[in-house]
């Protein structure tokens, strides 16, 4: 299946929204780490949109079908790759994560995997070729999700895993459900909350989550990043400092400026003016993407495009909301901004897929 | 209703069928009501913080990195009267607390890394609630190299950024004891005297002069504390200035008192049980030396005594906190007897050529009043019972002139009233009178108590520098000037300028030098060379039938007292020597003698080299 699309059928909407986020990213990078041993980030970002840029445009030529049709080989994969991480990851900040590659790169495997979960999502629904789902097969998804969010989870990056969970639930809810299944789901949420909570989570995960409720409380960790960060965007006001100028995150009270806060230091910065400049492009870019879902040839190109879409709304919900005090710290990085090749590549892919989605869409 | 054939169909190949994407519009279109309200939620989030809460948090944003920092304005330093140093400051990281960002919980880890006590940090902390939060509180005066590591490793934003170092200047006492009740000593102000209306314009946390020197010109050496605004980053460094009121330092202070005098009288008194030296300048009332002995280190108040330390001091029987110079009232004894010489020769009562026989004793009002010397001085003229001292012949006198006639003398004299001198808690002695036996006894005055106080026992009591004050003003032939400590700028007028007759002043004097020179009962202070004058006291503590039924109970020694003065003609120097419990009146002699000698050695020497402070005194382990 090698047939050539022309240019044009690019979703270039997309593609400009996707860039100029990365520019305001790239930007605060540059501004937020000017004289810390961080300095260099800003290029090294660049870096990796370009490359990010050439994984989206080689994920693109290859036919979506032809993916769905390896989700098994991809979910092996990254099933024993995230096995394997246990063993040989490395450990940074309390948690084995990473797989380390020479030269120093290092490859979060939990990252690609949103990426297989899109596809393994929408591989099972299409497959069903029902219009609602049996519980036996909801289970089964649930079971295949279920796998490597354990798996993540118990790195432990809480964060990451939870990202699978809307993929899932978005799926699950435009196959249908009945509401005796909705019911069911809710209980047994509400019985497994507590359960994790007092026999799966760590220290680590317990303290992020009340420190959310109560930031006084432990504001040497983690209520401590929150306070600062409140602190940073509510200063910024209406116009906002200035590049170069936020106070905040000059004088380095808000901790890693670059990756998971990026938007507070952009927040006390560009102002609340510069904020909704921000959020409404990633609006847009959202509302492209459902779009493509609404045009899309196939159902599984329909449910691709929609995981990918409430898979970015999660991060937003998740990373933005932690900025402004609204969501817990759970140390998931805002896409396309935060600094990170794992994170930006993943994200460039996902791109792809619905770019590739929409390159496909007059195709009978 | 299952729309969708059953068709296999697999992946990789092209789709055999086109399924329909559309069955979802309407549940994709409630995900689009979704995002929508993904983005009002965290739109709005932002709205409260940036704009409705702007202000509040612009406040926390400065909190966290402007930070005020006090600079505590040096004390001024006493020197003396040739301008060496007595009291000096020295650098010092003195360790601060910031209230408006201070947790309860972080206490206990700080008291430990800076060896406090915790509860007394705590209460230290309760005692500032009075004042206004962004008042810092000093926990610590001095940090040692290991404490101030342990600050600078952990006053960054995340651990206990409420801790703070800053340099001052901690008063120093080089000499230790040297003059420590003259200087007194500092600390901060208590909550008692914060309730008192002399210290309404200090607040909590000053350090001011509790005693000497340091307190009476507390205001001058205190100086006004600066401070400094500035800018700083998450680990608490400074990254930039923002505003700067320097500290006005106290004004340096030179005392009239001499180094070298100083010590020569403290090393005299350095073997004695309790007592007190005062040399004075009686041409112009200047304090050349003050010695209280025993005497405590001024350095153990200068950063925050140790209750230990200080419980030591205030149980201790010796009462190493009096200055006795200013404060021990006590009976003169037969130092008095120049003063009642002048008064016996100024009233006409007796003159040169009177004379008593004494016999070891005799009897007034049907008490037999004994002399101390048993065989009695046979006849003596009023030259004589000076040299000699003999009790009997002032026992006429003073019968002869009545109590209150010589208690106008002893006040004329300077005693029985503060002299004026710049120190605080001055006492002001008895001076025993019809009408002071009136108005605190609401007694008459009987006929026999005058006999006790005319050889200065009785209820006359003096301070060793009262003595020093008369006895010079009587040897200054009637001018008697206001004891200071601190150099006047223009000389002062003297405070009580009486018309003695020259002739009754040269025949007391000449008693007096016949004390030391002519055999008399103080021939220890005799110098060659120098026309030295004096008078011995020995003074009862109590009356001798009560000393022998307590005898063993309590120390009820004599005290011994020496004045004496030099030279005979315009004298330049007065000193006045109190051991208590010394004994004999002439065991206190030698210590005048020897500060009489250094005075007049030191002038020998620098008129020979011309001025310069010469006689660099070396004391072991001081300056």
């Amino acid at each position: 299946m090698a047939s050539y699309r022309s240019i044009r059928d690019l979703d270039w909407p997309m593609l400009i929204l996707t860039l100029a986020i990365c520019a305001f990213g790239v930007l605060q990078i540059y501004s937020s780490t000017r004289d810390t041993s961080w300095k260099d980030k800003w290029w090294q970002q660049i870096l990796y949109i370009l490359l990010g840029l050439l994984l989206m445009w080689v994920i693109s030529s290859i036919d979506y079908h032809t993916l769905l049709g390896q989700v098994p080989l991809l979910y092996g994969l990254t099933i024993t790759t995230l096995i394997a991480t246990f063993l040989i990851g490395s450990k940074v900040w309390g948690g084995r994560r990473w797989i380390p590659f020479p030269m120093g790169f290092r490859f979060q495997v939990s990252e690609f995997a949103k990426l297989v979960i899109v596809l393994l999502v929408a591989r099972y629904l299409t497959e069903l070729r029902r219009d609602r789902l049996e519980l036996k097969d909801l289970l089964k998804l649930v079971g295949l999700v279920g796998l490597p969010f354990v798996l993540v989870n118990r790195q432990p990056d809480l964060g990451t895993s939870l990202t699978y969970l809307p993929i899932l639930a978005v799926g699950v809810f435009i196959a249908g459900l009945r509401w005796q299944q909705v019911a069911g789901i809710v209980c047994i949420l509400v019985l497994l909350v507590p359960a994790w909570w007092y026999f799966g989570s760590s220290e680590y995960q317990k303290k992020r989550i009340t420190s959310f409720q109560d930031p006084g409380q432990d504001a040497k960790g983690s209520g401590y990043q929150v306070i600062q960060s409140k602190i940073a965007v509510g200063s910024g006001g209406m116009w906002g400092k200035g590049v170069t100028r936020g106070l905040q995150t000059q004088l380095r009270f808000l901790p890693v400026p670059h990756t998971d806060f990026i938007f507070s230091t952009f927040a006390e910065e560009h102002g609340f003016v510069g904020v909704v400049v921000v959020l409404g492009m990633y609006f847009l870019l959202l509302m492209q993407i459902v779009q493509n879902a609404q045009t899309a040839p196939d159902r599984a190109g329909m449910y691709i495009c929609m995981g990918v879409c409430v898979l970015l709304l999660f991060h937003l919900l998740v990373n933005v909301g932690m900025v402004v005090g609204l969501m817990p710290v759970t140390g998931i990085p805002l896409p396309l901004m935060s600094y990170g090749g794992s994170s930006m590549w993943s994200v460039f892919l996902m791109l792809g897929l619905v770019n590739n989605v929409r390159l496909r869409r007059f195709v009978n | 209703m299952p729309v969708i054939p059953e068709e296999e169909r697999k992946y990789g190949e092209k789709p055999l069928l086109r399924d329909d994407p559309k069955f979802a519009t309407g549940k994709i279109a409630f995900l689009q009501y979704l995002i929508v309200a993904v983005f009002l939620f965290l739109s709005a989030g932002f709205w409260k913080l940036q704009v409705q809460d702007q202000g509040i948090y612009d406040e926390a944003a400065e909190r966290n990195r402007i930070k005020t920092l006090p600079l505590p304005a040096p004390r001024g330093k006493i020197l003396d009267r040739d301008g060496r140093v007595i009291v000096d400051n020295h650098s010092s990281f003195r360790l601060i607390l910031s209230r408006e960002n201070l947790k309860e919980e972080h206490l206990p880890a700080i008291a430990a890394g800076l060896h406090l006590d915790l509860d007394d940090l705590i209460q230290r902390l309760r005692r500032f609630s009075s004042r206004p939060r962004y008042v810092p509180i000093t926990i610590k005066q001095e940090l040692t190299q290991g404490e101030l590591a342990f600050v600078e490793s952990h006053r960054d934003q995340e651990t206990f950024p409420e801790m703070e170092v800053i340099h001052a200047q901690r008063r120093v006492y080089p000499g230790n004891n040297i003059a420590a009740h003259t200087i007194g000593y500092i600390g901060e102000v208590s909550e008692s005297e914060l309730d008192q209306a002399d210290f309404a314009r200090y607040s909590q946390g000053d350090v001011l002069g509790k005693t000497g020197i340091e307190r009476q010109y507390n205001d001058s050496l205190m100086g006004v504390d600066g401070q400094r605004r500035v800018m700083v980053d998450n680990w608490g460094r400074e990254r930039q200035l923002i505003d700067y009121k320097p500290a006005v330092p106290g004004t340096n202070l030179q005392l009239t008192i001499d180094l070298d005098l100083q010590s020569v009288a403290e090393l005299a008194m350095e073997t004695r049980k309790r007592g007190a030296v005062v040399a004075l300048d009686p041409r112009s009332g200047e304090v050349l030396a003050m010695v209280s002995f025993p005497a405590f280190d001024p350095n153990l108040f200068a950063g925050h005594i140790s209750n230990a330390n200080y419980k030591l001091l205030t149980t201790n029987p010796d009462k190493p906190l009096l200055n006795r110079a200013t404060m021990g009232q006590l009976a003169p004894g037969s130092t008095f007897k120049p003063i009642m010489a002048l008064a016996g020769l100024e009233t006409g009562t007796v003159d040169e050529n009177t004379r008593v026989v004494c016999q070891g004793g005799a009897s007034f009002y049907g008490t037999y009043h004994k002399c101390h010397l048993k065989s009695g001085h046979g006849t003596t003229d009023l030259h004589r019972a000076l040299g000699q001292s003999c009790d009997v012949y002032f026992y006429n006198l003073g019968n002869r002139l009545g109590i209150d006639k010589i208690a106008q003398y002893a006040e004329m004299a300077g005693l029985g009233k503060k002299t004026g001198i710049d120190l605080p808690y001055e006492q002001e002695g008895i001076v025993p009178s019809t009408k002071w036996k009136i108005r605190t006894a609401r007694q008459k005055f009987y006929a026999g108590e005058t006999i006790s106080v005319a050889i200065g026992q009785g209820a006359l009591t003096v301070t060793p520098l009262q003595l020093a004050h008369a006895i010079g003003g009587l040897a200054m032939g009637g001018k008697w000037f206001k004891p200071h400590l601190v150099k006047e700028a223009t000389p002062q007028p003297p405070v009580r300028n009486e018309k003695l007759d020259p002739l009754n002043v040269q025949r007391v004097v000449s008693g007096m030098y016949g004390v030391v020179n002519e055999g008399g009962t103080g021939y220890l202070a005799r110098l060659p060379g120098i026309e030295l004058c004096g008078k011995t006291g020995t003074a009862q503590l109590a009356s001798n039938d009560y000393i022998k039924a307590h005898k063993g109970d309590m120390d009820l020694t004599d005290n011994a007292w020496f004045v004496g003065f030099a030279p005979r003609e315009n004298p330049e120097i007065v000193v006045v020597a109190l051991l208590e419990g010394g004994g004999h009146g002439p065991a206190a002699a030698p210590i005048v003698r020897d500060v009489i000698k250094a005075y007049f050695d030191k002038k020998a020497m620098k008129s020979k080299t011309g001025g310069a402070p010469a006689l660099a005194f070396a004391r072991p382990g001081g300056f």
